[in-house]
This record gives C-alpha cells, sequence and structure tokens, in this order.
C-alpha cells in the first residue's frame, strides 16, 4: 500500500469513526435518550420539579406501555432563558435523541431555536407563547394549549362560572406577570374580551409586574384602589403567594380571584404555603382526566414512587410532562430508529388517542401544534385544587362570591 | 391621578421598607468608611442572616425579632474572624485583590447556601405576618412597621457607640488617620476587625427582619449587594446617616415609581436616581467630598 492510498484509507476509517455515533450507530439505537429541560431551581423551581416528577415515572410506565427503553438526562436551567439554552446544547452534545420540556415560554423559545439548528427534535410540555410554532421549525411539537386557546377557554370557563353561580360582576383589574407568557396571555385578553359579549365585566386596570418579584405592596394597593369586583390573575407560583399575603394585609377582598390560565394557584405549594388562604382561588387551566385509563396507571406509578404525595397537586404538570415524553416513545417505536429526521417525520405522524389530559387525541397540525386540548375550571376546596366545571367533569360545585379570608 | 390615601400607603410601605434596606447598607457604609474595603459579600452575608432567622424559628419557634440578639452575635463573631484572618493581610494590597477576595468569599457562600438549604425559597409564618394597622386611610403592615422599628433601633445603637464609648471614637480615629492612629498605640487592625464585625452584626439584625418580608432563596444575595451599593452611592460612602437616607430615598422611589409609571419600572427608577446622584453630586447626599 503506497503512502497516498494509506492516508486515504486512514481518512475513510477516520470520517466513518467519527459519524459512527451520530450516524450508523445513533440509528440502530435499542434505548431512546431524552434530554428533560425543566426549571427545577430558581423561582419556578417548585413548578420545574412538580414536571420533573411526571418524567420520572415516564420510563416504567412507558416500558408497561410500549415496551420502548427510554433513558432520561435531566437537566436543571434555574429559570434562566440563557442557562435554558446552553443545557440544551449540552443535552445535544452528551447525545439526546430529543429534548422535552421546559414548562416556561421564553426558555422554550430559546431551546426551540437550538433544536431547530441542530436537527434534534423538541417536544414541549408547557408553554403557551402561541409564537413558538408559528416560526415555521421543523424539529418543534407542542402538546399544550397556546395563549390564545388557554385565553379562550379560560374566559369561556368565566362565564360559565358566572352563569353556574348566578352573578353578574360589572369590572375586574387585571394583574399579570410582564414575561413571554404573560405578555401573550394579555394579548390574547386585551383581542378575544371584547368579542365575549356574554362576559358582564370590563377590565378597570392593567397592572403588570415582575414574575421574580419580592414584594409586591405598591401593585395590591394600585389594584384594590381600582375598586373592581373581582382579580383577573395571569400569574407564576412564587408571585402568587406573595400577592395572596398582601391581599390579605392590605384587607382587600374582591368576590374572588379567577385567573384565566396560568400555574400558581392550583400547585401544591400554594396550599402548603398559604393554608387556609389557598381556598377559593380559581384557576381555568388544561387539565388532566381523572377518569382516564391512562390516567388511573400513571396514578398508580405516582403513588408508588411518591407515597406522601397526591397526583392532583401535581396533574397538570407531570400529566403534560408525562405525555411529552410518551409522545417521543411512541414516535421512537413507530420509527424504529433515533435518527433525528425520522424521529420527527415520525412524531408529526403522531396519532394518540389513549391519554391523560382532556380533550380530543394527541395529533400535530402542519405547525407542529395539538389542537382541541381541553380547559377545566379549578376551585381550590377543602385544601385540593376540585374541578367544579364543565359540568360533567366536575367533582365539586363552584363558589362565587367566595367568603371573607379567615387566619389561616 | 392616584388618590391621596393611596399615595400615602404607597409612600409609608416605601418608608418602612427603606429604612431595612437602610439598616443594611449602614453595614456596608461603615466597613467601607472604617476599614475602606468594599464588601461585595455583603447581600450574600444577609441572606445568611435570613436563612439563619428560618432556621432558629423552624426549630425552636423563635421569633425573628427575637433571633435578631443570637444571629447578631453570631454574625459579629464572624465578621471579626472573617476580617481579622483573611481581609487583614489584604489591607494594604491592591483594591483589585480586596475586590477578587471579597467576590470569591460571596461566591462561596453562595454556593455553600445550596448545598445546605437547597434552591427552594424559605420564610417564616409568624402570627402577626399578615396583620395591619389601620391610621385613618392608610394601612401599616405590621411586621414591615417592627422591622422599621429594629432598624431604627439598631441604627441608633450604632451611633451612639461610635459616638459615646471610647472603642467607638477609636474607631473613628482608625478611620480619619490610619497612621496617627498607630502613632499613638492604637490596635488598628483589632479596631478593623471590630468595625467589619459591626457591620456584619447589622446586616443580620436587617436580614433577621428582612425574612419577615421576603422570602428566602440563595440567590438573592447579589441583588441585595447591588441594592446596598446603590444606597450607600445615593446616600453618601461612609455616611451612617447617609444610608438610612439612602435606604428611605430608594425605597420610597421604587414605590413611587410602581404607582405612577409602571411596578415593573421600580429597579429602573433607583437606578436612575442613582445616575443623578452621581451626576450633581458624586460624593453622595451626605458624603464628604474626597
Amino acid at each position: 500500500m503506497d503512502r497516498r492510498r494509506f492516508s486515504r484509507n486512514m481518512a475513510l476509517l477516520g470520517a466513518a469513526a467519527a459519524l459512527s455515533p451520530f450516524g450508523v450507530a445513533r440509528a440502530q439505537a435499542q434505548k431512546l435518550k431524552v434530554g428533560v429541560i425543566l426549571p427545577r431551581s430558581g423561582y419556578l423551581g417548585f413548578i420545574g420539579q412538580s414536571c420533573q416528577k411526571g418524567a420520572d415515572l415516564a420510563p416504567g410506565v412507558i416500558k408497561e406501555m410500549l415496551g420502548v427503553d427510554l433513558e432520561l438526562m435531566n437537566a436543571d436551567f434555574e429559570s434562566n432563558v440563557d442557562t435554558a439554552r446552553t443545557r440544551a446544547e449540552r443535552l445535544i452534545q452528551e447525545g439526546a435523541h430529543v429534548l422535552v420540556g421546559p414548562f416556561d415560554s421564553g426558555a422554550a423559545a430559546a431551546i426551540a431555536q437550538v433544536a431547530e439548528q441542530r436537527g434534534v427534535p423538541l417536544v414541549i410540555n408547557i408553554a403557551a407563547a402561541p409564537q413558538i410554532t408559528e416560526q415555521g421549525y421543523k424539529f418543534v411539537f407542542r402538546n399544550f394549549q397556546t395563549a390564545g386557546d388557554i385565553v379562550r377557554n379560560g374566559l369561556d370557563l368565566i362565564g360559565e362560572l358566572f352563569q353556574a353561580t348566578s352573578t353578574v360582576p360589572r369590572s375586574a383589574v387585571y394583574m399579570h406577570v410582564n414575561d413571554t407568557f404573560g405578555q401573550a396571555m394579555s394579548k390574547g385578553i386585551h383581542a378575544l374580551l371584547p368579542m365575549r359579549t356574554q362576559l358582564p365585566f370590563k377590565i378597570v386596570d392593567d397592572i403588570g409586574y415582575d414574575p421574580a418579584a419580592k414584594d409586591l405592596s405598591v401593585e395590591v394597593s394600585k389594584a384594590k384602589a381600582a375598586n373592581a369586583d373581582f382579580l383577573l390573575l395571569v400569574c407564576r407560583l412564587n408571585d402568587s403567594i406573595i400577592l395572596r399575603r398582601e391581599m390579605v394585609k392590605q384587607r382587600w377582598q374582591p368576590m374572588g380571584i379567577v385567573s384565566p390560565g396560568s400555574p400558581g394557584m392550583y400547585e401544591e405549594q400554594y396550599f402548603k404555603t398559604l393554608g387556609k388562604l389557598s381556598e377559593f382561588s380559581i384557576s381555568n387551566v388544561p387539565w388532566y382526566n381523572p377518569n382516564a385509563k391512562l390516567t388511573k396507571l400513571v396514578e398508580r406509578a405516582f403513588k408508588k414512587a411518591n407515597p406522601n404525595d397526591n397526583l392532583v397537586f401535581h396533574g397538570l404538570n407531570a400529566g403534560f410532562t408525562f405525555e411529552a415524553i410518551l409522545i417521543a416513545a411512541d414516535a421512537f417505536k413507530r420509527a424504529s430508529s433515533t435518527d433525528p429526521k425520522t424521529l420527527a417525520d415520525a412524531i408529526r405522524q403522531t396519532n394518540i388517542t389513549e391519554k391523560m389530559t382532556l380533550g380530543g387525541p394527541i395529533k400535530f397540525n402542519a405547525k407542529g401544534q395539538v389542537e382541541g386540548i381541553g380547559s377545566a375550571c379549578v376551585q381550590n376546596l377543602h385544601m385540593l385544587p376540585s374541578v367544579v366545571l364543565p359540568k360533567d367533569a366536575a367533582t365539586a360545585k363552584p363558589v362565587f362570591p367566595v367568603p371573607g379570608y379567615k387566619k389561616a | 391621578m392616584p388618590a391621596l390615601d393611596l399615595v400615602a400607603n404607597v409612600v409609608v410601605s416605601g418608608i418602612l421598607t427603606g429604612l431595612v434596606y437602610g439598616l443594611m447598607a449602614l453595614g456596608l457604609s461603615v466597613i467601607f468608611g472604617v476599614v475602606r474595603v468594599v464588601n461585595f459579600a455583603h447581600g450574600e452575608m444577609m441572606t445568611i442572616a435570613m436563612y439563619a432567622a428560618t432556621v432558629l424559628f423552624a426549630a425552636l419557634k423563635l421569633d425573628p425579632f427575637l433571633a435578631m440578639l443570637p444571629v447578631a452575635a453570631a454574625f459579629f463573631v464572624f465578621g471579626y474572624a472573617l476580617q481579622a484572618g483573611l481581609i487583614n493581610p489584604f489591607i494594604t494590597r491592591p483594591e483589585h485583590s480586596q475586590f477578587m477576595l471579597l467576590v470569591a468569599v460571596a461566591i462561596i457562600l453562595v454556593n455553600a447556601m445550596l448545598m445546605l438549604f437547597g434552591p427552594d425559597a424559605r420564610n417564616v409564618q409568624v402570627d402577626y405576618q399578615l396583620d395591619s394597622y389601620e391610621l385613618g386611610p392608610v394601612l401599616v403592615d405590621k411586621a414591615r412597621l417592627f422591622a422599621a422599628i429594629a432598624a431604627l433601633v439598631a441604627a441608633a445603637g450604632l451611633f451612639a457607640f461610635f459616638r459615646y464609648t471610647l472603642t467607638g471614637k477609636a474607631i473613628r480615629a482608625c478611620a480619619d488617620n490610619y497612621l496617627g492612629a498607630r502613632v499613638v498605640g492604637l490596635n488598628v487592625k483589632h479596631l478593623y476587625s471590630l468595625t467589619f464585625g459591626l457591620g456584619a452584626a447589622c446586616v443580620a439584625i436587617a436580614g433577621c427582619a428582612m425574612v419577615l418580608l421576603v422570602d428566602v432563596t440563595p440567590p438573592l444575595g447579589p441583588s441585595y449587594t447591588l441594592l446596598a451599593f446603590v444606597i450607600v452611592i445615593v446616600g453618601g460612602l461612609g455616611s451612617m446617616a447617609g444610608a438610612l437616607l439612602g435606604g428611605v430615598l430608594i425605597g420610597v422611589s421604587e414605590a413611587l415609581a410602581g404607582l405612577f409609571i409602571a411596578p415593573s419600572a421600580k429597579s429602573m427608577f433607583s437606578f436612575g436616581l442613582l445616575i443623578i446622584v452621581l451626576l450633581l453630586r458624586p460624593q453622595g447626599l451626605l458624603g464628604k467630598r474626597a
């Protein structure tokens, strides 16, 4: 063998070796590596940990359901969008075949860019900003309502709530976090509310605030001064706790606190921290179906893994995170490959009818968005988030206006 | 235009919070005024004091106001040891060395807190935390009022110490003339350590008060360090009265900015105030011209 041929053969060998982890070996993998990226610390930490509970159940339950082996690669993005981007990069470098997460819209937008550039599928568990699936991305999929859908369903449920309780509030003060999610929700509310003629109230003040705020006394003073009948709130978890405490300090008792679709007030930490003050808060949110067959399966696994915990506090977070991993696993099973493009094509063809959350089957439209996900009106009653509307899924009757608070 | 009672409520809340901010910044100002070292771990130290208050509350049901004494004593010892063991050798070194030293201390403290307490927020829940006094149209948050009173008492104690005790006068002498203090036989290094201990005790009291107003997480420290800098620069670096005044000004201006402009513009407004003070009176409102 002459020197030139030897060099050429070595170059070919090198190229084959270099490509093998990304090509041949990857396509024939027996195990799907799922990069789960969540905010397990920082101001979204509690919700991130709640989502993680759903992810942790997935390998066992999905193995039982589909016979597919999953390996979770967990990453905490510390409630920081820049960290989310770098964590996503690292997960891909370390061999993740698909990314799942991240609960937050700002982080989802950042991770979506990375996923698209690197050609690795991202299945979004929870994030509502509509623009994420409006960019023409080929590797980004979302099994969660967009802000527009959340608001539409949330406002309709507010109408049903007023009807069910025979109340006619005339005014609302609207308070919202001013992050990507909060702004998307605000846009939706201001666009859709005037069209909902069945809703009798007008927004008399619009107060945005920092989701990482440590003190909301000024914001609550301002809201109280608006003298509105009820508080329409788009919040996160920590701020909703600070806000509720501040309302009590400032002796502000509107007819109720109603979220047209945001996290926070149905979370376990809200109940734990506020005690009885958590009672009667209302959230109109995408929710899980407690009677679904898959829910029962997940509930069993959840109880086994978290004997002192109750799925009802994690239903939304854990449910949508579990379903996101299920989507990836189902696609992997059909594609029999971890090749990113093949996986993305398989995800696009998803049709899962046995699901945990409310609404129709999991099917992606051309933009990578699942349509027809249902919402429920969830009110905190007897220290548990309880479905009060729609009537066919309700486990309790709605209470509105809410009784005055007592010291927790 | 917001109603007058709303403005009054917001201003009162701003003053009370500002006094606690002021006490926190007072510690920074005292340390810089005497030792001439800028404590970049100041906010982190306050965060540790907040955690100490939550731990004492969880373990012994000790009210944060009662916890102020043991926590301040522990912080005094910690501050003294930190100055004597770590910072004193750096006194004559270039400023960038001192800067890096204290930034390193800050990073170590944040990571130690993360390891010890995790990333989750903690708080204390005392009986009076959600109560308020009604003074005509003004509602005064009980916990905030008590915290402000504690800040005033601690600040008054510190003023009295520096003005009326021999040790306090000796410390002031060190601050005025380092060489002169050594010539007359003062143990300057010991006095520096005492000063750092006192500054740390101030932060401890501020932390115990603050834990009644906000939940504590390890990453809280840097934002408080920054806030303390803004306050002492506005009030005048090295001026004790200036620190309190700066705290109140920042507290009130943030509250009013939240009311009149937008709640999310609160921090922007305090930094705007900082720039104006730096342009018009670089030594701060009550600071002495160098």
